[in-house]
């Protein structure tokens, strides 16, 4: 078994000390070693996108880039979205848009969303949908989603403003 | 409260949005091994040997078996439609004698770290003496096995169904007319790849795989059997499933050998596959080749239909037996009278995944081969395909119609529908008309945009029956514990709905109890959509006697007779005026140390046959030959809506799938038997981009009235037609009728076709 290197993850505003090895994925250090499941593997080749989380404030898919890479920056995953009880604007607008069946890609576009509003709150909906196609989902068709990104973003907006 | 009708908001999902579910990959246990399958690398050959040897010595490996060390365990089972002939053609969990697909499982490799096995797997090496695969379903029937298994061909059936007098058919016929169309390989391919951990407690002697889905019942009583334990002594849970769409949860060769191995090894194992894995050994479905002859009158009316179909089964038949196949000869005339039909659907394998059911399956096939001659019976006889579907509708008065033949084991029924009632309406609510203009005013205008109709019916609850126990507490919680299981498409809140119905309770006050084998003595699953009508029944079933039991009880405490007790809001109310709260009455029983609850039953002969239209709207790009939907509607009467958002939900995920399947997805396998599509690179499922938002007509015209609630299920019906309806689109669009003959209809495939290459 190839050594293992100890590391600290900052994730969430939380430090995780964990020993891993070079090859271990970030998605698989975040599941299995800081027991963070909310990150969802669904293909391991960075195409579905079930897997986003924030590195630094940008989406990253967590199977392509290794654990030992996210040494000294910030990780935010899905299970930081919420301010204790009071949902994230974005998950509030899943839940009451029906944006998710299944749930198994919603941690991701969730993860993929914040990372693009809070870039560019202002985005048109071109310019939304073209972000949105970076994830797939298999059970809503999509309009949901898209839709509850649109209003959540509104939202977002208004309360910056 | 929330009660039928309403679109209430999931209670699913708090834990999902905040990253809190538990699918199958988040359970874990002390102690696991971790288990990753060796795959054949080739389509078809002798197995010679597996040398485990090198992969045995890498530290932290604790055992790889290969078939001699399962030897003793029968193949997987049929769940379902068991056809004479098929048995011999069954999956072993371990491949003994021969491979037959890339993907075939030959060893498993245990080990402490899901690294290392991956790391050992790589490192077992398969001696096959490999062989010419057999990849087409239209060729002639070849060995299955050669030598272990001589005479066994790989045609393993063929479904024969029928009625009325199909040569007078067509010595009375107009014309004949005739089409060769194919449906291609593609499948659910739900985001949640397969995953079970397998746990057993030896004290007290049960072993408990988790991620479990659609049938833990079926599953648990199939691995008791294989493991030769008491069925009593094996648990299924199911927690979180990302996706179900038929082929999850079915019983796989993994989930016996996760089991298998946590009794064998004492410890317990876990496995999750890879995507890859997935595509390449979870079930494939679809791939159908029809031969359709229809006899016809001067209006387009179809005599007689004499159909042949081929579906590719690929390497094995499993659990599902021949459902696709049967489905799909029972349900080929759809929504049309046919006096005469004669149908041979042949079960063919091949060197390729194994193939089952996936949303709608046989009808998603047969919609496409049957609209598509629908079309062209129009366009043979110079009529409007509009007009020739009136013409062969079957009429409102022949409700209930009998078709006059089986599938699943059940008279094909028609229980209720308004079928030339819902055509006109939905043109109308489409403005088909105007679409069709509009199209033909831009395409004058150079564009290729064109407009496409296909009907469908479909079919929903199936039985036997389903239990359902519902209990109340004394502060008020409520628990409903059913034998269902839950794939993602909101069980939990329809279920709820239906009990707030006649409880008058807030949803959020109830537990839904599903996919738990120790919970309940029985229960079907979640497949065939049935869940809403079988288990809804059940629900209001359970719900209106505990409602009675109840009242009983409230009339005793207000010294009133039952029947003059009113009931609103959760309150019993006597006409003198005092009243009693469900709840109370419910802490009344806890008080003399009983409970508050009911059983219900619910028990079904027949299916029921919700249906539609789809309309859609396309434009290609003659120089690509790409596709692009510009307008999708779905026209769907499911007699009853529990819940209309959960419904369009369905419907527009559906439609997604179906658009997948029209256009984009493909297993496509190069002359080798090596599969092409082994990665969501290859395999294009749509995204956003290629989904337009699906407009919903849903409709409520035709109760059935063959459960209390007059619900027909409204999980498949958004994917049926939707490949009838984009072909019908694109030939218009090109303004060559009949142009589209096989799906997908791929940019490269279209291309070809335009230019008539």
């Amino acid at each position: 078994m190839p050594d293992k290197i100890a590391i600290t993850l900052d994730v969430n505003g939380k430090s995780y000390d964990v020993n891993v090895e070079p090859r271990r994925s970030l998605a698989d250090v975040l599941r299995e070693d800081c027991g963070l499941t909310g990150t969802h593997l669904g293909c391991e080749h960075g195409v579905c996108g079930a897997c986003t989380v924030l590195v630094d404030g940008r989406p990253v898919r967590a199977c392509l880039m290794f654990g030992v890479q996210a040494e000294g920056k910030a990780i935010r995953t899905v299970e930081g979205l919420a301010d204790g009880d009071v949902l994230h604007p974005l998950q509030k607008a899943f839940w009451e848009n029906h944006g998710l069946q299944c749930g198994f890609c919603t941690p991701g576009f969730l993860m993929l969303a914040v990372g693009a509003l809070e870039e560019n709150p202002a985005m048109s909906e071109a310019e939304l949908r073209d972000v949105l196609s970076s994830n797939l989902c298999r059970c809503t068709g999509y309009q949901n989603i898209v839709k509850a990104v649109r209003l959540a973003a509104d939202e977002m907006r208004a309360r910056r403003a | 409260m929330s009660g039928i009708g309403v679109p209430a908001r999931r209670l699913e999902d708090g834990p999902l949005l905040r990253g809190e579910g538990r699918f199958a990959a988040d359970c874990n246990a002390p102690g696991q091994l971790h288990m990753r399958v060796v795959r054949s690398p080739v389509a078809f050959g002798r197995l010679l040997g597996v040398d485990a040897g090198e992969a045995s010595t890498l530290p932290g490996v604790v055992a790889v078996w290969t078939a001699a060390d399962v030897a003793d365990l029968p193949p997987i089972d049929f769940r379902m439609t068991r056809i004479e002939g098929l048995a011999p053609f069954r999956q072993r969990v371990l491949a003994a004698d021969y491979v037959r697909y890339v993907g075939d499982p030959v060893a498993v490799v245990f080990a402490t770290d899901a690294y290392v096995a991956e790391d050992a797997a790589d490192l077992v090496f398969c001696d096959i003496d490999e062989l010419d695969p057999v990849l087409d379903p239209l060729a002639d029937p070849s060995p299955f096995m050669p030598e272990t298994q001589p005479g066994l061909l790989s045609e393993p059936a063929v479904v024969r169904k029928g009625y009325g007098d199909i040569d007078a058919a067509f010595a009375a016929a107009h014309r004949v007319v005739e089409l060769t169309v194919r449906v291609g390989r593609h499948s659910g391919v739900p985001m949640e790849t397969r995953g079970a951990l397998a746990v057993h407690d030896a004290a007290r002697d049960i072993l408990t795989m988790h991620g479990a889905a659609k049938v833990p019942h079926y599953n648990r009583d199939a691995i008791a059997r294989m493991l030769g334990r008491d069925r009593e002594r094996v648990q299924l849970s199911e927690g979180h499933v990302g996706g179900g769409f038929g082929i999850r949860g079915e019983l796989y060769p993994e989930d016996v050998l996760v089991c298998l191995a946590a009794l064998r090894l004492r410890t317990p194992v876990k496995w999750v596959e890879d995507r890859r894995e997935h595509l390449l050994a979870a079930n494939h479905s679809r791939d159908q080749t029809h031969r359709l002859r229809a006899a016809v009158d001067a209006r387009g009316f179809i005599l007689g239909l004499d159909a042949e179909f081929f579906t590719d089964q690929g390497a094995y038949v499993r659990t599902h037996g021949g459902t696709v196949t049967d489905l799909a000869a029972g349900l080929l005339p759809g929504p049309y009278v046919i006096p005469a039909y004669r149908v041979a659907g042949h079960v063919r394998l091949t060197n390729k995944t194994p193939a089952g059911t996936y949303r709608a399956p046989g009808r998603y096939e047969t919609t496409f081969a049957r609209e598509r001659l629908v079309d062209r019976i129009g366009a043979e006889l110079g009529l409007d395909p509009i007009e020739v579907r009136r013409v062969n509708l079957i009429p409102e008065d022949a409700m209930p119609f009998h078709r006059g033949l089986d599938t699943l084991g059940t008279h094909v029924v028609h229980d209720s529908g308004r079928y030339h009632d819902l055509l006109d309406r939905t043109l109308a609510h489409v403005g088909f008309d105007d679409e069709r203009k509009r199209a033909a005013e831009r395409r004058s205008a150079g564009e290729a945009v064109g407009v496409g109709l296909g009907w469908f019916v479909e079919k929903s609850g199936l039985g036997p029956k389903d239990l359902v126990r519902i209990s109340l507490a004394g502060d008020g919680r409520l628990e409903i514990v059913t034998g269902v299981a839950s794939i993602g498409q909101g069980v939990e809140t329809a279920l709820a709905q239906i009990c707030a119905e006649t409880l008058h309770l807030p949803i959020e006050t109830m537990r839904v109890v599903h996919g738990q084998t120790d919970r309940i003595a029985y229960g079907m699953g979640a497949f065939a959509s049935r869940v809403t009508v079988m288990t809804g029944s059940a629900v209001q079933i359970a719900s209106a006697g505990l409602l009675a039991t109840a009242r009983a009880a409230a009339a005793t405490m207000l010294q009133a007779a039952p029947d003059a007790l009113g009931f609103d809001g959760g309150v019993f109310a006597s006409p003198a005026g005092a009243s009693v709260s469900l709840q109370a009455v419910a802490a009344h029983f806890e008080a003399s140390g009983k409970v508050l609850a009911a059983e219900g039953e619910f028990a079904a002969d027949h299916m029921n046959y919700p249906y539609g239209i789809h309309i859609a709207r396309v434009r290609v790009d003659r120089e690509t030959g790409g596709v692009a939907v510009e307008r999708f509607i779905v026209a769907y009467d499911i007699g009853r809506a529990v819940n209309p958002l959960l419904v369009e939900g369905q419907i527009a995920g559906a439609c997604a799938q179906g658009i997948g399947g029209a256009l984009f997805e493909e297993f496509v396998y190069d002359e080798g038997g090596q599969p092409l599509a082994a990665s969501f690179v290859d395999y294009l499922m749509p995204t956003c981009h290629e989904v337009p938002d699906v407009e919903t007509f849903l409709r409520e015209d035709a109760p059935s009235p063959l459960n209390p609630l007059g619900v027909k299920g409204a999980g498949e019906g958004g994917i049926t037609a939707v490949g009838a309806a984009i072909a019908a689109a694109i030939d218009d669009a090109l303004g060559r009728p009949g142009l589209v003959s096989r799906l997908p209809v791929s940019p490269a495939r279209l291309h070809a076709l335009i230019s008539g290459r």
